[in-house]
């Protein structure tokens, strides 16, 4: 047995690695000495990431983790679509040239699942010789879960990141009317128009309006119905549920939207709310930080940050995220899955929430008092982040074409704002995509 | 100075078959490699991919001519094809016709003209993305700078690239921007070899100025606006850089062309079978294109040469 105060190589480097991240994580260490971190020094990675502000704080932090494992990482970041696109040639190729990936749960799960593109790494995460043990599955939050692990339970990455959608609002315009944030659909859309005046330029609502974008907005809200958009691998599209939740999307992006929406991503939905002209953005929960930033807003502290108000049925917060994991075809799957603990980290989670720059999936991060203390954004920001996750439920089918399913519909909604009938859109959308979803699992 | 011997024209090696020494060999084959390989083989296994039912990380399976019939019964195949039509006619046409315009003016002598001449071409010089993000932010409905300076002249706001009526015309108007400068540079260029002569008799012989434009100067710089027009269609009908970055052929689909359709499914749904039936059809339609222009400019060389 080592003494404390004659500690071995791997605990003196794992204790220091530990120190810098003491502080914030209420005095424990942040990686364990039970774990041979130095077991794959020497080693090269190669890391694939989607460019967000996860992956700026993971690269920001990068040298730590090369210090700590002595595994040599060369990480690559590219933005999300092209991100995508890049990686499932590569990875159907066969011979991808990365060892680690980032990957979009929302958009990817079934696709990497059925493909098996991704290395079983449940084996790891039970071995104590490899893996923290703060690290357990029963840390993660339920959605991370059903997005990491296949449909016969095998884990194949570990959850990073999660996006719910909140409503950003604007506390001004609400108070100069004298309303109240809403609680429910109906008094969403009533406080929505009542915040409306075009003439002055002010709008009460906004989210994304774009194809593809935009059918996340349709399908958070379809959740107040207590209805998802595929249910036992059968289309929900067009039932009453869904034609009630693209009405409420009509009524809100033609009636109190500003002119032009059907050609919003969140980009321009942004802009328009930093200007303050705008009552309610409608978006994930992670672009809080520029709202607050003195130099791109004009609503810094008047911003309220607000769970989705309840459904005709139930309150549900539509839910989204990434996570990270190690090829099938990798070399080096060790190493690899050392590189997706580190990102999963105390540390680094704590870093990504007190930032503002996503919110991890790990409950102990979210409810260790230490870290909530050092979150930039306001304290609003924090508890609706906390709230989200009691009502968090997945917002887009578990499905291969996640992406032509978000087109096809996408069309659909943009129909609707220009003022198609939504029941006759569903109908014809829900006809052409029938057949792309089960050619997609008989294959 | 003795006179060189004829060199035979085009016509007369056409006619004849060269038979090359078999030394030659190895200087032609670096060139036919690399074109086997870059072009040839490219095209030889498009084809036999839109053949074959294909999506990435799924089984591929042959699927005879289906992707084909499958393009035939596509609303959004047609549908962008439309676009793609309109799109191309469109900004071949403004730029063409303003580049024209431009370039006689330019041709004519006023103060500062060469450093006017100079700002006018900035335009083509810049990154066809950076536009895109530029004009995007001007386009903004509520915050763009277009909409203010309408705002000005008393004409209510338009929505630009975010209303699906207007969004053809308005990539159009941004393409216009980037690329009169272009065909003004060439057509400036036919303008400076036009001669003299012909425009002093006709104006002893009182014509004026629009009909020494219509009977000299216009005849004359043909070729030179035909050379513009095959460049500025073959650039038109392949545009994608400036739309994806705008709208990704959005809203909905009104802005959206063959070459974004193929890009979405190709790389978006991952569908590599049908893309390349695409692929296919389009290549065939651009072949098509190429060979009416390179008739209506032979029929233009051929109504030259009769009128000489």
């Amino acid at each position: 047995m080592t003494h404390f105060l004659t500690p071995t190589r791997r605990q003196f480097l794992a204790g220091t690695a530990g120190l810098g991240a003491a502080a914030m994580l209420g005095g424990r260490p942040a990686f364990s000495a039970d774990v041979d971190w130095k077991k794959f020094s020497g080693q090269t990675l190669e890391v694939n990431l989607i460019k967000s502000p996860r992956s700026d704080t993971l690269l920001k932090y990068l040298s730590e983790f090369e210090d700590m494992t002595g595994i040599k990482v060369n990480a690559e970041a590219t933005p999300e679509q092209q991100q995508r696109q890049k990686t499932v040639i590569e990875l159907s190729s066969g011979k991808p040239s990365f060892d680690v990936i980032h990957l979009s749960y929302h958009v990817q799960k079934r696709q990497f699942e059925k493909a098996g593109w991704l290395a079983d790494i449940g084996g790891y995460l039970k071995d104590p010789t490899l893996t923290d043990p703060g690290l357990t599955e029963a840390d993660f939050a339920e959605a991370g879960l059903d997005f990491a692990k296949d449909s016969d339970g095998s884990l194949h990455s570990l959850p990073f990141s999660v996006d719910y959608w909140i409503i950003y609002w604007n506390k001004d315009l609400f108070e100069a009317k004298g309303i109240e944030y809403p609680a429910t659909f109906d008094d969403m859309v009533k406080a929505a128009e009542t915040l409306t005046d075009a003439d002055k330029g002010t709008f009460g609502f906004v989210a994304r309006g774009i194809k593809n974008a935009n059918t996340p907005v349709w399908t958070s809200l379809m959740l107040g119905y207590d209805k998802y958009s595929v249910e036992d691998g059968k289309l929900q599209t067009d039932t009453p549920e869904a034609i009630e939740a693209a009405k409420l999307y009509q009524r809100l992006m033609s009636k109190s939207a500003p002119p032009g929406v059907s050609g919003f991503n969140w980009a321009e939905s942004q802009s328009a709310f930093l200007q303050g002209k705008i009552g309610m953005w409608f978006d994930g929960v992670g672009f809080a930080p520029p709202l607050e930033d003195p130099n791109k807003s004009r609503v810094v502290g008047r911003v309220g940050y607000g769970v989705m108000p309840k459904g005709p049925k139930v309150q549900a917060s539509g839910t989204f995220g990434d996570g990270i994991g190690v090829t099938a075809a990798s070399q080096k799957k060790e190493a690899g899955y050392l590189f997706c603990q580190w990102a999963v980290s105390p540390i680094m989670g704590a870093r990504l929430l007190q930032a503002g720059a996503g919110v991890p999936f790990r409950k102990s991060i979210l409810t260790d008092p230490k870290v909530r203390e050092g979150v930039t954004m306001p304290g609003e920001w924090v508890d609706t982040v906390a709230a989200c996750g009691d009502i968090s439920r997945l917002a887009l089918p578990v499905i291969i074409p996640v992406t032509e399913f978000r087109d096809v519909f996408g069309v659909a909604l943009t129909n609707m704002i220009s003022g198609a009938d939504p029941a006759d859109e569903l109908k014809k959308a829900t006809e052409a995509f029938k057949p792309v979803l089960e050619k997609s699992e008989k294959a | 100075m003795a006179q060189r011997p004829k060199e035979p024209t085009a016509e007369e090696l056409a006619g004849q078959h060269i038979r090359l020494a078999p030394n030659y060999w190895p200087f032609v084959m670096p060139a036919l490699a690399v074109v086997l390989a870059v072009i040839v083989f490219p095209w030889v296994f498009t084809i036999w991919m839109s053949v074959n039912e294909w999506t990435l990380g799924q089984d591929r399976t042959f699927v005879g001519m289906a992707n084909y019939a499958r393009l035939w019964g596509d609303a959004r195949f047609w549908e962008s094809l439309a676009h793609t039509l309109s799109y191309t006619v469109m900004s071949v046409v403004a730029p063409v016709v303003l580049g024209t315009l431009s370039a006689l003016v330019f041709n004519a002598r006023f103060p500062l003209r060469g450093f006017l001449r100079g700002i006018f071409v900035m335009p083509m010089m810049a990154t066809p993305v950076a536009v895109a993000l530029v004009w995007t932010m001007m386009f903004h409905p509520q915050l763009g700078v277009l909409n203010y300076l309408l705002s000005l002249v008393g004409i209510p706001a338009q929505e630009w690239i975010f209303n699906p009526d207007t969004v053809i015309p308005s990539l159009v108007a941004v393409e216009t921007w980037q690329w009169t400068p272009l065909v003004m540079l060439i057509v400036l260029g036919g303008l400076a070899s036009v001669p003299r002569e012909p425009f002093e008799s006709a104006e002893i012989d009182g014509a004026n100025a629009w009909q020494q434009f219509r009977y000299l100067t216009l005849p004359m710089i043909a070729p030179f606006i035909m050379v513009a027009t095959i460049i500025r269609s073959i650039d038109a009908v392949k545009s994608f850089d400036i739309i994806y970055a705008m709208t990704q052929g959005g809203p909905g689909t009104a802005s959206e062309t063959i070459n974004i359709y193929l890009y979405n499914t190709a790389f978006a749904y991952y569908d590599i079978g049908y893309s390349s039936a695409m692929v296919i059809v389009f290549f065939a339609l651009i072949i098509l294109l190429s060979m009416v222009l390179l008739m209506v400019r032979q029929r233009m060389q051929w109504s030259e040469a009769k009128t000489r």
